[in-house]
């Protein structure tokens, strides 16, 4: 870390400026603070895999073209790849270990074993985060919407219809299958931002 | 990735400021684009400033029934705002039709304008790019070049504009508002992308450290109605073959009012002028659709893989003049 003074005008400012050597970080994931030593340009994903150990995560393309690396920062889906570690200070990152904070399954992913919506499974992380998210969002009402809203998420399996399948189970059961593609997301709200996270942090 | 320097700025006097004391520099926002080029070394910035907390996220009413949108609102907040939904339907559709959903929740609209290109040859850091390397040449010219411009070209560069967003906004005459070291500044968006002519690396006329603020879309009676049609190899998260936004009114028959403008075809996003200017006042049959399309395609300069883009232009062109004076949406 250096500080560097800036003049615009009449006024001078200090700048800080990190890295380009390891700096420390303060990263919350799923609740919990982790202070780590990152280099600037450490992704977000890398910085989970390699300083963190959640392995749940996975690098597929590495430059945001197949979404294995989905996470939530602050509740919404985002590209760990894209991400730069440092971004994420002071926002609440959440990965698919969040999501069963208790060892129980998220409804998503007991729905996405029960219609076998993955073969190799490297994919699978990403889906479950996306496909979660996608119901809060709510633009999950069609099939036509679910494939839409999905895209971002590659699966050279091609498990696409079993995927489908999954949200659709998940969705109908959610919103007792009357209001379709409403936020009301039992599951996903206990693990999502805000709430559940803060809760699980006192435990 | 090569090492890089990392500030973090809360206001954008301190954010220009940061960028300005030293060359080498880069605002990152959304980081969509500029962490992927980074990583492919293609752009190689010592310093990023991150502006992602600088408050210019808003999306506000402007008085004239337009819209003003923060630079750093993100491409899914803008999509879904009740104001661009009702009164721009057309910019709304451009941007849920780009990307991914993961990655509009990332870009921001000021990222998004300035995006670099998707030609292969930019992105390798590896090829004679004269948008990369000025003077390096054009791989393109001669190479894979289905993905590639047919308007706007020069013989230095015939890279695609890949947004959909800046389609809508060059058909709406947005205005770009910047911060920089010499102030703030409105700058239309007519003027804000640069065809490449001999100097292909300079895409728009933004200084260093200039900031851009916000983006104005101006009230227009017509955008109400505004659609966007995009065409691609595939049904989703892909980039535009050709993509337009249009909106038109008619009375008695006669085009009385008229937008439209082409993504996926030009060097930067196009604004179909001549087909405009064809139409207005014409007849809304499909043979004037035809001839205005025609005109605008006049000097379409295509290459040995994109020459299908000509004949798709114009059909794509008179089918959505059909639909915009039929007062049909998307």
């Amino acid at each position: 870390m250096r500080m560097e003074q800036s003049t615009t005008g009449t006024r001078t400012r200090d700048i800080v400026i990190r890295g380009p050597v390891t700096e420390p970080v303060a990263l919350t994931v799923n609740g919990s603070t982790y202070a780590v030593e990152l280099e600037p340009r450490v992704s977000l994903l890398d910085a989970l895999r390699e300083h963190l150990d959640l392995t749940g995560t996975k690098k597929g393309c590495d430059q945001g073209t197949c979404g294995a690396c989905t996470v939530w920062v602050d509740g919404r889906r985002v590209l760990a790849c894209l991400t730069l570690a440092m971004t994420c200070e002071s926002h609440e990152v959440t990965t698919i270990e969040g999501l069963a904070p208790d060892g129980e399954p998220h409804p998503m992913q007991t729905a996405f074993i029960e219609h076998d919506a993955f073969q190799c499974g490297y994919c699978t992380a990403g889906q479950i985060m996306s496909a979660v998210a996608l119901l809060q969002e709510g633009n999950a009402t069609t099939d036509e919407d679910i494939a839409e809203y999905m895209s971002g998420n590659i699966c050279r399996c091609a498990a696409y219809p079993n995927i489908r399948d999954a949200i659709r189970e998940v969705r109908d059961t959610a919103s007792g299958g009357a209001a379709r593609g409403g936020a009301a997301m039992e599951g996903a709200d206990k693990s999502g931002p805000g709430k559940g996270k803060n809760k699980r942090k006192g435990k | 990735m090569r090492p890089i320097s990392y500030v973090r700025v809360s206001d954008v006097d301190e954010a220009v400021a940061a960028v300005t004391a030293s060359p080498g520099r880069a605002f990152l926002a959304g980081g969509t684009t500029e962490v992927d080029l980074l990583r492919l070394g293609v752009i190689e910035p010592d310093v990023v400033v991150d502006i992602n907390d600088l408050p210019l996220a808003a999306i506000e009413d402007l008085p004239d029934g337009g819209v003003r949108i923060g630079a750093l609102a993100r491409m899914s907040d803008v999509a879904r705002a009740p104001s661009v939904r009702e009164r721009f339907p057309g910019m709304s559709e451009a941007l849920l039709l780009g990307a991914s959903e993961q990655l509009r929740n990332m870009a921001t609209i000021g990222g998004n304008l300035c995006q670099r290109t998707r030609c292969a040859y930019f992105r390798d850091g590896l090829s004679a790019c004269n948008k990369r390397e000025p003077g390096t040449g054009c791989s393109a010219m001669d190479g894979a070049n289905r993905a590639h411009a047919i308007l706007g070209t020069s013989d230095k560069c015939i890279a695609t504009h890949p947004s959909d967003l800046a389609v809508a906004l060059v058909a709406l005459d947005a205005v770009v508002q910047t911060i920089g070291p010499s102030g703030a500044r409105s700058i239309p968006i007519g003027s804000f992308y640069l065809e490449p002519g001999d100097t292909p690396d300079r895409e728009h006329p933004l200084e260093y450290g200039e900031l851009i603020a916000s983006i104005d879309v101006p009230g227009n009676p017509l955008a109400g109605d505004s659609f966007y049609l995009k065409f691609r190899d595939r049904e989703s998260y892909e980039f535009a073959l050709v993509s337009v936004f249009a909106a038109a009114r008619v009375r008695n028959d006669r085009v009385d009012a008229l937008r439209l403008a082409l993504g996926g075809v030009g060097t930067v996003p196009w604004r179909a002028r001549r087909a405009e200017a064809r139409l207005t006042g014409g007849s809304a049959t499909v043979e004037e659709f035809a001839a205005a399309a025609d005109e605008e395609l006049r000097d379409a300069a295509p290459r040995e893989h994109n020459a299908f883009k000509v004949e798709f232009a114009r059909r794509v062109i008179v089918r959505a003049l059909g639909q915009a004076t039929r007062g049909e949406k998307s």
